[in-house]
């Protein structure tokens, strides 16, 4: 399977090139700069791996949660590529990716990911790694929450990534101490797990047409309605 | 050659085709619904819903339209001026699109788009002229020697004029954007009268229309407006009192603009007017226009009434004109930019 994946949804940026097995793929961190970056890095990929676009199996992307102009650059490019190169898509979870990216970088098989969402919250997951690709959500899936609601688990042996650890370390690190095995807080998403994730999707669950490349943004009360006037009966 | 127009820059998500051989083929808008509710545009919920309905928008037109996407012959995108994260989502799609078809892309900028937006139904507008640029957002007078060149001449120091009317409707009551049925409202309005609240209410001021310069300022005028209408509401007759403010509102709107556009041909030396933008469906801001223009041996130009607000199909026609010349790129990397100076564009040839 041939798919292209990217991931705008933090300060860093990624496109990768899943081509039957390999991943090559291009990393940069930067900020406020994935509109400058993201397609010079598609590019780079097609050309590294020797394909066209319309030779691929679909594009895959990252959906969310995130930083939502970021969500809708990725997935404003994947709908334009994906017209015009007639090609189907994936959208994939960052938490998911990142929990994929804990397992391939530390073999963690269970991991509790917190990106800073801001507002003083978080976007949560807990998530089970099953192997390459495989990456299953822990009871309710993901949610956007205060970190001290953040649900402590039963068993132990977790691995915590993601920049909420040290955005609210003072709030989290106490109360899942007894349970972590390590935490990364400097981890990010990563197209090359995106890219192995949509696998492993698609596999399952096949392609989705291109008008399905929607963020996913978790928040959504984003404005506040003017407050109806109270009428006053005489 | 065929282009594909892209439009996000605020409230409406809007694509169109125009083509070398056949002129504009199609276009598509869809003015979104949610922001009535709070009152104004909020420009997270205006990016969600672009991204939500561009490319079912986009297909659909391709598809109704007869035309293959290996027939797009380049994309033109608004990269500007407008809501940073609304006009992303147009870039980042016009951008990808135009990288997958291996075709041109070319950033246009919106208010070029709405200056050009009546030579898509006369192709005898010809330069040079002033365009009055007049919507929610700008208030706006342009000289306009070339296609491409663009020399402000005055714009608003506050309030926009469609800002104004949209504002004093919805103190009326007639919703949001209310500056259209503010329009309807005051063709029942009895003439503004010097003689008391019987016959009408008091004529408006024509803000900055007694020293020289193209500046405007309608803050004021907007204040003297709510402040009239809180009088006749209290008073016997708020209907009619609300009609006879719309129409005295609108009346000295209209009287303040018509006058600068004369100080400004007779500025820069020339005779016709090409006015833009949303307030530019005003039947009155047309009439008295047009009249005031044959007067002085010159024109009035107007888009029509569906291109007057914000659509794709000027941006499809500034981008085609642009590609035409040989400008615009096969994409590597796009922009948005929340302000872009129109002065700031480069000429055609």
């Amino acid at each position: 399977m041939k798919i292209l994946a990217l991931d705008t949804s933090t300060e860093a940026c990624s496109a990768a090139l899943l081509m039957d097995g390999y991943v090559i793929e291009e990393f940069a961190l930067t900020p406020r700069e994935h509109t400058q970056m993201i397609l010079p890095m598609v590019q780079h990929v097609l050309s590294q791996g020797g394909v066209a676009l319309h030779q691929l199996d679909g594009i895959a992307f990252a959906r969310g949660p995130g930083a939502f102009t970021g969500l809708r650059i990725a997935a404003g490019v994947t709908q334009g590529l994906a017209l015009g190169a007639n090609l189907p898509v994936m959208p994939v979870s960052s938490l998911a990716a990142l929990a994929h990216g804990v397992w391939r970088v530390h073999g963690a098989e269970k991991i509790l990911t917190a990106l800073d969402a801001r507002m003083h919250e978080v976007y949560w997951g807990a998530w089970h790694v099953l192997g390459e690709g495989n990456v299953q959500a822990e009871d309710a899936g993901e949610c956007v929450l205060a970190p001290a609601s953040a649900q402590v688990p039963h068993t132990a042996d977790w691995f915590a990534a993601g920049s909420g650890w040290s955005a609210y370390a003072d709030t989290l690190l106490p109360r899942f101490a007894a349970v972590l095995r390590a935490v990364d807080h400097e981890l990010l998403p990563r197209a090359h797990d995106v890219a192995l994730i949509a696998a492993h999707q698609v596999m399952q669950h096949g392609w989705l047409p291109a008008a399905q490349a929607q963020p996913m943004y978790l928040r959504d009360n984003v404005a506040d309605k003017p407050k109806p006037k109270v009428a006053v009966r005489p | 050659m065929i282009v594909l127009g892209i439009e996000t820059s605020c409230d409406e998500t809007a694509c169109a085709l125009y083509s070398s051989e056949r002129g504009l083929i199609g276009d598509r808008v869809l003015t979104q619904a949610i922001h009535a509710e709070y009152g104004g545009v909020v420009p997270e919920l205006a990016s969600r819903d672009h991204v939500r309905h561009l490319l079912p928008m986009v297909d659909g037109l391709l598809r109704d339209s007869g035309v293959a996407r290996e027939d797009i012959g380049g994309v033109a995108y608004t990269a500007g001026p407008g809501l940073l994260g609304a006009l992303l989502v147009g870039s980042a799609f016009g951008a990808g699109l135009a990288f997958a078809l291996g075709v041109s892309a070319i950033e246009v900028h919106h208010m070029e788009g709405h200056v050009l937006a009546p030579m898509l139904d006369d192709a005898s507008i010809k330069p040079p002229f002033v365009a009055l640029l007049v919507s929610g957002g700008h208030t706006m007078l342009v000289a306009v020697p070339e296609i491409g060149r663009y020399e402000v001449l005055g714009e608003s120091l506050d309030d926009a004029v469609g800002e104004v009317f949209d504002k004093v409707a919805k103190q009326m009551g007639l919703g949001y954007p209310g500056g259209a049925a503010l329009a309807k409202l005051a063709e029942s309005g009895r003439a503004p009268t010097h003689a008391g609240a019987q016959a009408g209410v008091p004529p408006f001021p024509r803000p900055m229309t007694d020293r020289p310069g193209l500046e405007f300022s309608f803050s004021g005028l907007k204040t003297r407006a709510m402040q009239i209408l809180r009088q006749v509401e209290a008073g016997e007759s708020p209907e009619q009192g609300r009609a006879d403010v719309a129409r005295a509102l609108q009346e000295a709107m209209v009287d303040t603009l018509v006058i600068k556009c004369v100080r400004a041909l007779e500025q820069v030396g020339m005779r016709n007017v090409v006015v833009a933008g949303g307030v530019g469906a005003n039947l009155y801001l047309r009439e008295r226009l047009s009249a005031t223009l044959e007067q002085r041996g010159g024109r009035a130009y107007f888009p029509r009434q569906a291109f007057c607000t914000d659509n794709a199909a000027m941006i499809a026609y500034a981008g085609w004109l642009r590609l035409n010349a040989g400008q615009g790129a096969l994409v590597s990397s796009f922009a948005a930019r929340a302000r872009w100076p129109l002065d700031q564009l480069s000429p055609l040839a």
